[in-house]
């Protein structure tokens, strides 16, 4: 897909989302809150996976800290929350700026592993410094400002702050930094020879797609009035990649397709049967075996043949 | 002193000296080329010069300014642009979108997240693109073109940094005959059009000898002879280790 369809089913995506709290369903309004956050996560991660090329399997790092961080600062230090959500997100910027300095480094493989050990590492922070996270049971029972209080107004904070976001990382994918991204992607040694800093475009890559992690965090926390050490474990960081790679890669619209979807089949799925990691394996086998480039691959095969008839 | 200078520059890989103390000095405004027989050092000695990998011992200057420790992304920006022997281009970015990036680069908005890149530079990517004989070509794949428009499409692209100096690594390999001849004469005028200086590796001959104003000859990693194309064929040992007569 182009840019034009690309937008068009965005625009669609949002009218529909205008539309969701007036069907009042309270299930369905929340089922849509966590679909939006889990596909900006998606999205975020994408800027990484898709522009720059480099898969980070400790993703959730950021989500994570973007979430206690909201967490803490509502309701230890009882900020407002436009200043507690900046002030997390600044935090996920500096712990992505000194991890990524140190990640990009490393190439494929070993860039993953690494990410993945700092994401495990900031998982055994969270288990053991109770007093600030509260561990194993988690930060619970986050003071949430007034105007959030209803699912209504929660539901209207997170669809504002989730198109925001969607629209500056369209953006970006469309702007000259993004199309140096892309170059990046497809052929390193060429990009340098550009006369691009290649490890420091990869560095802002990292720290941008950690961002936008750490808002879907904040979000999270917020919905969820509260925030679980699960939240930075590396299965979590798993399923961003797998909702990535069930979207396809190389496409805007792919991870927000993956995420709603994964979401979407685990939440079904859960109401049958308790071996949803079994149906979420064999969804990963097919993508890889199948739809090596998710589904917006499969549509513009599809796309393509009936073209040609 | 000279316009790029090497100077006692070695290359070991292990035990092994691909480059053994090369010095030579290519003047402004020359087209200079290397030529010597394959394993000779060649593209390790390109690697050198652009800062792909770094000299054992040696070093080299362009306009003064020493680049054995800089980057090769640094060493584009004060002027030195390169291609590859092995095509080296984005393969899914349109012709159009390879040159724009090589723009986008040299005008440094690679750090503007928010300049739209639809069309940006359209005249002058335009302009490259016909320069090289690709302008009906600028919709498509760079990976999608033949091989010999990957290869013009690459001198577009490293023309697009605005060099001062340019090495081509075998510009014509795997090139047809028509082909190498439309390239060379393409080479030669654009360089001496832009007034940029041209440095390049190259296995036929004919070639070099159409368009090199100065050869330098590498044998096992070692400069052996440099002058004006009509010496170079006439020294008896170029021509009994690199034309193979007797």
């Amino acid at each position: 897909m182009t840019s034009r369809p690309q937008l068009i089913f965005l625009g669609c995506l949002f009218l529909a989302l205008l539309i969701v709290p007036f069907l009042g369903s309270r299930y369905l309004t929340e089922l849509a809150v966590q679909v939006m956050i889990l596909s900006l996560l998606a999205l975020s991660l994408n800027i990484l996976a898709g522009h720059v090329g480099l898969i980070s399997f400790g993703h959730a790092a950021f989500f994570a800290i973007g979430g206690y961080a909201t967490a803490f600062f509502l309701s230890r230090w009882q900020l407002p929350l436009g200043v507690a959500m900046p002030l997390a997100i600044i935090l996920a910027t500096a712990f992505a700026l000194v991890i990524g300095i140190l990640c990009v480094r490393l190439k494929a493989i070993y860039f993953a592993m690494l990410t993945l050990a700092f994401s495990m590492l900031l998982w055994g922070v969270i288990i053991k410094w109770k007093p600030v996270t509260g561990g194993d049971d988690g930060f619970v029972g986050i003071a949430l400002p007034q105007f959030l209080a209803t699912p209504q107004n929660f539901y209207w904070f997170t669809l504002a702050i989730v198109s925001i976001s969607t629209a500056l990382v369209w953006l970006l994918s469309k702007s000259t930094m993004g199309q140096t991204f892309v170059a990046i992607r497809e052929n390193e040694t060429r990009a340098s020879f550009l006369g691009v800093n290649v490890r420091q475009m990869q560095l802002i890559a990292f720290v941008l797609a950690a961002i936008f992690a750490a808002i879907a965090g904040s979000l999270m926390a917020m919905y969820l009035r509260g925030m679980y050490p699960q939240s930075a474990f590396w299965t979590q960081s798993g399923h961003i990649v797998i909702s990535v790679l069930l979207g396809g890669v190389h496409s805007f619209v792919g991870p927000i397709l993956g995420a709603s979807l994964l979401y979407l089949l685990e939440v079904t799925i859960h109401q049958y049967t308790q071996y949803w990691p079994l149906v979420m394996g064999l969804i990963l086998l097919l993508v890889v075996l199948v739809l090596p480039e998710g589904l917006i691959g499969l549509f513009r095969k599809l796309y393509a043949r009936l073209g040609r008839k | 002193m000279a316009f790029l200078e090497i100077t006692g520059a070695t290359k070991k890989f292990g035990g092994f000296v691909a480059i053994n103390d090369v010095s030579f000095a290519v003047e402004r405004g020359a087209r200079h080329a290397i030529i010597g027989p394959n394993g000779a050092g060649k593209t390790t000695l390109f690697n050198l010069i652009s800062g792909l990998i770094l000299p054992t011992t040696g070093s080299v200057t362009l306009d003064g300014k020493r680049l054995s420790r800089m980057k090769p992304h640094e060493i584009v920006r004060i002027g030195m642009a390169r291609s590859f022997q092995k095509v080296n281009v984005f393969p899914r970015k349109t012709a159009f979108e390879n040159v724009q990036v090589a723009l986008i680069a040299n005008r440094n908005l690679q750090f503007n997240p928010f300049r739209d890149a639809a069309g940006l530079f359209r005249d002058e990517v335009m302009q490259l693109l016909e320069q090289v004989r690709l302008g009906a070509d600028s919709g498509r794949r760079a990976g999608e073109l033949a091989h010999g428009k990957q290869k013009q499409l690459e001198l577009a692209v490293a023309l697009a940094a605005d060099p001062r100096i340019l090495l081509l690594d075998e510009p014509t390999a795997g090139m047809s005959i028509a082909e190498t001849l439309s390239s060379i004469s393409l080479i030669r005028d654009i360089v001496q059009q832009r007034g940029i200086t041209l440095l390049f590796t190259e296995h036929d001959m004919n070639v070099v000898f159409e368009i090199a104003s100065t050869i330098s000859v590498l044998h096992h990693g070692e400069i052996i002879s440099t002058g004006l194309p009509d010496e170079v064929r006439a020294n008896d040992d170029v021509q009994r280790i690199y034309l193979g007569r007797e």
